[in-house]
């Protein structure tokens, strides 16, 4: 005989299977967040990063180089706001020699006329002799911490404009031809140690200083003596100190923390 | 008689379950990232009550020395946390969700005695309604939380780029500290709001993963339902 459900029970019963239906989708739900997980956890690594969060890291740099608008400046304050206790957080790549009077500042550049790769070899008194430029802004570490700092040398832009660098053409830089620019600035402490690649147009900023004073003194031993970049569009890990090589290129030359799982524009 | 009642609309279930783990992980990347520089604390005058955060945490969650990790994390489920907060903000303004989620004059009035009724002071049964004034203040301030979030993010993350952002929020370290401060609320929000649901029980719990809860119909209408009627019948017949 057919069993005869009273509604009561025909209601529990429909209740009971929608809330199993519900609950298996949800567990799936988990299930497939969990295995997402372990896909990151178990990608391989792109320059020390998990493989996906390398590629959300890269189309990150294309967002902010989309909006990146050379014209933003970066907040300046008064020279008196500047720390008299500047902060030195990394000393990779101070193996080198920093005496001036052996210390230059070599320059590998290409041009048509001299295909291969040249040297332009420079003291600290040559790069003293472009006009100079002085900065106090809020310094950003990619630890988190920031400090005011007032920084003193020649704009990247003027030192560039100068020699005659940067360019596939050998000509001076010309901001109406920014395809005649190479894409990319790599430098380097003298020792190999240390080194960053940067896009040339934040190399090409105005606030962009090959510095050689901090707190209106020559850079101590600590903050890059002789010569070290300041560029206030990056976070501190881009600011190289203890100069001894400038490249040019196309490709996207090494980087030190780029390797070591950073993005890698390190860009504010 | 019991009754299956609409409760929770299906966008709504979906971005808030959406939500728990992604904003687990932006806490947890968080923390990886907080750590390099873990200035903040608690202290009354020169005594320190509470160091953000003391090593035994760090070192039991394996926080230390992965910021470039955090930082990974971090910058990438960002979008997800931002796309699925603006889907939920959008659905809950173009569905009319709104309606029952934003407080109003009466709400702050009622969000006091569920206060007492929570603490047990008051006996008053709560409001049946799909969410009391408590709720509406709660669910409203934390979708506020989650766009300062967004904004003191973005302020620490560009500062350059989205300068005018940044000097909203008071500058670069005053965006940092809202940005954790947010987070600490976040932790808080879900201690209490895990604990209110447990109280509320498993028919609400329910709600929020099928979307109906079950209502039992009023003691009135078992009386007149027709069932004893008929088994008087068959027992009169049998006589």
């Amino acid at each position: 005989m057919k069993k005869i459900f009273s509604e009561e029970e025909l209601l529990n019963k429909k209740i009971r299977n929608k809330t199993l239906i519900s609950f298996g989708v949800f567990f799936l739900f988990i299930a497939i967040a969990i295995c997402l997980w372990f896909w990151v956890r178990h990608s391989e690594k792109i320059e020390g990063q998990y493989k996906p969060l390398r590629k959300v890291l890269n189309a990150n740099e294309k967002v902010n180089t989309f909006l990146f608008n050379e014209n933003d400046l970066v907040k300046t304050y008064p020279k008196s706001e500047g720390a008299k206790k500047v902060r030195a957080n990394g000393n990779y790549g101070n193996k080198g020699s920093h005496d001036t009077v052996v210390w230059r500042l070599r320059v590998l550049h290409s041009n048509p006329q001299n295909p291969a790769d040249s040297v332009l070899i420079l003291s600290l008194s040559d790069i003293q002799q472009l006009q100079k430029q002085e900065e106090c802004y809020n310094f950003k570490c990619v630890e988190g911490w920031s400090q005011i700092s007032f920084w003193g040398g020649c704009r990247f832009y003027d030192f560039i404009s100068k020699y005659k660098l940067g360019t596939h053409s050998g000509n001076a830089p010309d901001k109406n031809h920014p395809e005649d620019l190479y894409k990319y600035v790599s430098l380097e402490t003298p020792d190999g140690g240390y080194y960053v690649g940067i896009d040339m147009k934040s190399m090409i900023h105005s606030q962009t200083l090959l510095a050689y004073e901090m707190n209106e003194k020559p850079l101590p031993e600590n903050q890059g003596y002789p010569l070290r970049l300041i560029i206030p569009l990056k976070y501190g890990i881009k600011n190289l100190k203890w100069i001894g090589t400038i490249r040019f290129s196309d490709e996207q030359p090494k980087d030190y923390w780029f390797e070591r799982g950073y993005d890698y524009d390190a860009a504010l | 008689m019991k009754k299956i009642i609409p409760k929770h609309p299906f966008v709504i279930r979906w971005t808030h379950w959406v939500n728990f783990p992604v904003l687990g992980v932006m806490i947890w990347s968080g923390l990886l990232i907080y750590w390099a520089n873990d200035i903040y604390k608690i202290s009354l005058g020169d005594i320190l009550l509470f160091k953000f955060f003391p090593d035994p945490i760090y070192k039991s969650l394996n926080i230390e020395h992965r910021l470039s990790e955090g930082m990974a994390y971090h910058f990438t489920f960002m979008w997800l946390f931002m796309l699925n907060g603006l889907f939920y903000i959008f659905y809950t303004i173009f569905s009319g969700e709104w309606r029952y989620l934003l407080p109003n004059k009466k709400s702050f009035k009622e969000a006091w005695q569920v206060l007492l009724h929570d603490l047990f002071i008051s006996r008053k049964p709560l409001p049946e309604k799909k969410f009391n004034g408590a709720q509406q203040i709660a669910y409203t301030a934390i979708i506020i939380m989650g766009i300062f979030s967004v904004l003191s993010g973005i302020a620490i993350y560009k500062p350059v780029q989205w300068h005018t952002v940044t000097a909203m929020l008071g500058g670069y370290e005053s965006a940092r500290m809202i940005h954790f401060i947010l987070t600490i609320g976040y932790v808080l929000f879900f201690l209490v709001h895990i604990m209110q649901v447990i109280r509320a029980g498993w028919n609400n719990f329910r709600a929020m993963v099928t979307g109906w809860e079950i209502k039992r119909t009023e003691a009135k209408e078992i009386i007149i339902a027709p069932e004893p009627e008929i088994i008087s019948d068959e027992i009169a017949k049998e006589l």
